[in-house]
């Protein structure tokens, strides 16, 4: 019972200090999973920082959910869970309590502009950081832009955008070997 | 009304498709609440502005922010709850079978694709977003291109070259940037 407190507390605590998203905050889970509890090891962590960013989902909590349930099963998962997604939670929820009040006050609607922008240019600096990164081939360019053409000017959901991308990975391998023999 | 079951149907859809981290959810996270009507896009640049000052994942403050717009806390609590139930099942799947997810290389191949289409959902939030901030209308149009002065919010286009340079080039970091065009935007823009 324990355990399964210290996890709650110790997810909470990383989901109230990381604002904008979740990559913020992997490297206060693997200090606080590894060096700090010694819940697992760093190719344990590894392990799980892979498998928590290949699967669909928010990737602290596909972090939270592995690391509990490798320390305390099920209801260490739903303890990690839990406190991750709690301060996201009660902080938007006290916000909107209070929003209706000041949705209309200049001072709240110029700040919401001023964050609205940031954010935009937040966002395309990710966008940057991660396609230098994945960008490798042409396989790659023509996945991103088709993806993206779906979106902004099909206007198709984005899901197919997410199918497209397996698909052709799938294909351009199942070619490659195919091509190469066997492999 | 639609029935709360719907909505957490619609986020356990976002939560299931969603690769590549809380901005590449974005794109669906929209198309969703479009398609159900319940948010304009105006309101939905506001959600992603409040995510970025609020603490968690971008996917808990959207699911929580619109299941609470379209029915008070219970509605905010089965949000979470269905965005969250994909990585439960998957995550304990895929650890119990390790072995067989780490050797499949289709798999392995599969994801290779999914990966730059994530850059390519989150390329498209900029957009939504830039056409709610910097700009005033949609950017491929007619009118933008004969009438570019007029689509240009000047300010919170300062702001977004701003926070581009000191974030690309200096390495300030985000909440600081936030916080800051925040505090810009409240004395300046109004």
């Amino acid at each position: 019972m324990k355990l399964i407190w210290d996890l709650f507390f110790t997810f909470l605590k990383i989901g109230s200090f990381t604002f904008g998203g979740g990559l913020a905050m992997l490297p206060l889970i693997r200090k606080a999973a590894v060096e700090e509890k010694g819940w697992m090891t760093e190719d344990e962590i590894t392990d799980c920082f892979a498998i928590g960013q290949s699967l669909p989902g928010v990737l602290a909590i596909n972090s939270a959910i592995y690391i509990g349930n490798r320390t305390k099963g099920i209801l260490g998962s739903i303890a990690a869970t839990l406190g991750v997604i709690l301060p996201a939670f009660v902080s938007i929820v006290v916000i909107l309590l209070f929003l209706g009040k000041i949705e209309n006050n200049l001072y709240v609607l110029g700040a919401f502009e001023g964050i609205k922008a940031a954010s935009a240019a937040l966002i395309s600096v990710a966008a940057y950081k991660m396609g230098k990164q994945i960008l490798k081939g042409k396989l790659e360019f023509f996945i991103v832009i088709v993806a993206f053409a779906i979106i902004v000017f099909a206007a198709i959901s984005a899901i197919w955008a997410i199918v497209f991308g397996g698909l052709a990975g799938l294909s351009a391998y199942l070619y490659r070997r195919k091509k190469g023999g066997t492999s | 009304m639609m029935p709360i079951f719907n909505l957490f149907i619609m986020f356990f859809r976002i939560g299931l498709f969603s690769f590549g981290g809380g901005y590449a959810m974005l794109p669906l996270i929209f198309q969703s609440v479009q398609e159900f009507g319940i948010m304009t896009a105006v309101e939905f640049s506001r959600l992603v502005a409040l995510s970025q000052v609020t603490p968690g994942p971008i996917a808990v403050n959207a699911a929580t922010y619109v299941g609470y717009q379209y029915a008070g806390v219970g509605g905010a609590a089965v949000s979470t709850i269905g965005v969250t139930l994909p990585s439960f099942i998957l995550v304990l799947t895929v650890m119990h079978f390790m072995k067989k997810f780490e050797e499949s290389k289709s798999l392995h191949a599969v994801l290779g694709g999914i990966r730059p289409a994530t850059v390519g959902l989150i390329a498209s939030a900029v957009i939504f977003l830039a056409e709610n901030s910097i700009f005033n209308g949609p950017v491929f149009s007619v009118g933008f291109i004969e009438n570019a002065k007029e689509y240009i919010n000047l300010l919170p286009c300062i702001i977004f070259i701003g926070t581009i340079l000191l974030a690309g080039k200096f390495n300030v970091g985000p909440i600081k940037l936030t916080i800051l065009a925040g505090i810009i935007g409240a004395l300046v823009i109004r």
